[in-house]
């Protein structure tokens, strides 16, 4: 079912040098991928390959010196301001209530900027609703570091959604937690992506993470990353934890394990 | 445990009465002469003595202490935001203000006697030139070391460089600000002091002075004194406005432990 959409984002021989990079040499060199309208993709590679590097490529944070970025059938040439991300350091302001941080994308994207104090309540029992979708009720009035460090992950997912972006980044968001509570966030994604079919990209060096959540993965190869693979998952939605001890989903991680396994010996 | 905490409290208090009874055991055993260093009873008796006029020259001090400093706040607070915010406005005025802090600004005390008069405002000025470097780098570093990864949260929000300095920048380099009040406040008071030594009419500075030319040692001491005690509760006030305004910041164990 990939493939068929219109790309939501795409990224077409891309090549990209950081203006601080010493060795003048490219991050990502003629890398090419596209997303179509609420697709769920999610990129593997070996550390360093590039991967955050292709988040800020789409999100026009960074431009390529080569090649072109399309968001939303638009040249990006600044910032998209249709974004949520995430990071793996869940970057809360320490000085904001979880409740306020969760505020914060409100006071700045429009509709929302202007109406902030008109709507204020109707904002405030927004966030209250996210909090409790993913297990952060009555959490809203506590400092983020006052919470555990996966509790502020689930509050950055939050603050990545509130103002319902079409696009939501994450970058190895849950890189920092437990198994358990990893899975647990599994779920909260895929039930957040299945009721608002907002485009995803996640990614991750969680090879099972990968497949379990996503339609579609793309494997880099070492830096300057490429796209050497990409594999759709066809396991039916909706999935549950179940799906990761099934022969079908082991086989799918085997696969990208050997194409990891490759990327790296290449290098 | 209770009784090491009220050995605690009552340390500051023991150390410094057992300082003033050593000074006070120190020149009465070498029969130090009190034109040389007078003892603190001696000291004690001027102040109470001449405790009129202190007060009244201490209060100017504050005074013009607290207007040199609270121009710094202003102009250090701007300023620091403007070189935070701006690489270019950075870069630029970096040699200026390293040359501008390296000169001793008991220096520029006779020009602004020049441009102003004796008078109240070389002792602002002084204070107010002498105390605004560290605020401005505290408050530049506060704003450029930003985390990237909240700056990208935002500008893919759409948000503008301003945007970003208001919303997380300001608000983070508070702690760094109010640090560097604890020094700039010093800073002022070391200010309107040589201000008002060498150009007013008023002022701790001025009494100073004054007492210097009539060798009136025990009321040079006793001036001393006040300075000392104004310059603690000054102190003091600044550290009690930092607790208040930056609580979140002082959220590790580390400085307690
Ligand atoms: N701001 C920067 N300036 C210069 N070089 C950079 C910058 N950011 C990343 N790089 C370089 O670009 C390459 C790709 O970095 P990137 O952060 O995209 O890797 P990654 O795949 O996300 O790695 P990881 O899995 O460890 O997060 C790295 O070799 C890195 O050194
Ligand atoms: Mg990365």
């Amino acid at each position: 079912m990939a493939g068929v959409r219109a790309p939501f984002v795409a990224l077409d021989d891309v090549t990209h040098v950081y203006p601080g990079a010493e060795d003048g040499a490219p991050a990502v060199e003629s890398l090419s991928l596209a997303v179509g309208e609420g697709e769920f993709v999610a990129i593997v590679g070996p550390s360093g390959c590039g991967k955050s590097t292709v988040m800020k490529l789409a999100t026009g944070l960074q431009f390529p010196v080569l090649g072109t970025v399309t968001v939303a059938g638009e040249r990006v040439t600044a910032p998209v301001k249709l974004a949520g991300m995430a990071f793996q350091n869940p970057t809360m302001l320490p000085w904001r209530t979880t409740l306020q941080n969760l505020l914060l994308p409100l006071e700045i994207v429009e509709p929302h900027r202007s109406a902030i104090r008109r709507r204020k309540a109707e904002y405030v029992a927004k966030a209250e609703g996210l909090l409790t979708q993913v297990g952060l009720k009555g959490q809203g009035e506590r400092y983020p570091w006052q919470l555990s460090g996966g509790m502020q992950q689930r509050a950055s997912l939050c603050r990545a959604l509130i103002h319902e972006p079409k696009l939501l980044m994450l970058d190895e968001p849950f890189g920092a937690l437990d198994a358990f509570t990893r899975e647990e966030l599994w779920c909260v994604i895929r039930d957040l992506h299945a009721a608002r079919g907002v485009t995803v990209v996640l990614v991750t060096h969680d090879l099972r993470e990968a497949t379990f959540l996503a339609d579609r993965i793309f494997c880099m190869s070492a830096r300057p990353g490429r796209i050497v693979a990409e594999r759709v998952v066809d396991l039916a939605r909706p999935r549950d934890l179940e799906v990761t001890y099934t022969p079908a989903f082991v086989g799918i991680v085997q696969e990208l394990r050997a194409h990891i396994a490759q990327a790296r010996i290449a290098a | 445990m209770k009784r090491r905490s009220a050995t605690l409290v009552a340390a500051p208090w023991l150390f410094t009465v057992g300082f003033f009874l050593l000074w006070e055991i120190a020149c009465r055993a070498f029969k130090v002469s009190s034109f040389v260093l007078p003892p603190p009873s001696l000291i004690f008796a001027a102040m109470g003595q001449f405790a009129g006029p202190l007060t009244y020259h201490s209060l100017h001090t504050l005074w013009m202490t607290l207007a040199g400093f609270g121009l710094a706040i202003l102009f250090g607070l701007l300023l620091g935001i403007a070189l935070g915010a701006s690489r270019l406005v950075q870069v630029g005025t970096y040699p200026l203000l390293i040359g501008f802090n390296a000169i001793p600004k008991v220096a520029v005390v006779p020009i602004l006697v020049i441009w102003f008069g004796v008078g109240w405002l070389p002792p602002v000025l002084t204070a107010f030139l002498i105390s605004f470097f560290p605020i401005v780098v505290n408050v530049a570093t506060g704003i450029a070391t930003i985390e990237p990864e909240t700056e990208d949260v935002l500008r893919a929000l759409g948000a503008s460089k301003w945007d970003i300095v208001r919303k997380v920048g300001i608000p983070r380099s508070m702690p760094y600000f109010f640090g560097s009040l604890k020094v700039a406040i010093t800073l002022a008071y070391v200010g309107s002091v040589i201000g008002e030594y060498n150009a007013s009419n008023v002022g701790v500075g001025n009494l100073m002075a004054r007492a210097s030319a009539d060798f009136n040692v025990p009321l040079l001491f006793a001036a001393l004194m006040a300075l000392a005690i104004l310059g603690v509760v000054i102190y003091l006030l600044t550290v009690w406005v930092e607790r208040r305004m930056t609580g979140w910041a002082q959220r590790s164990n580390f400085a307690a432990a």
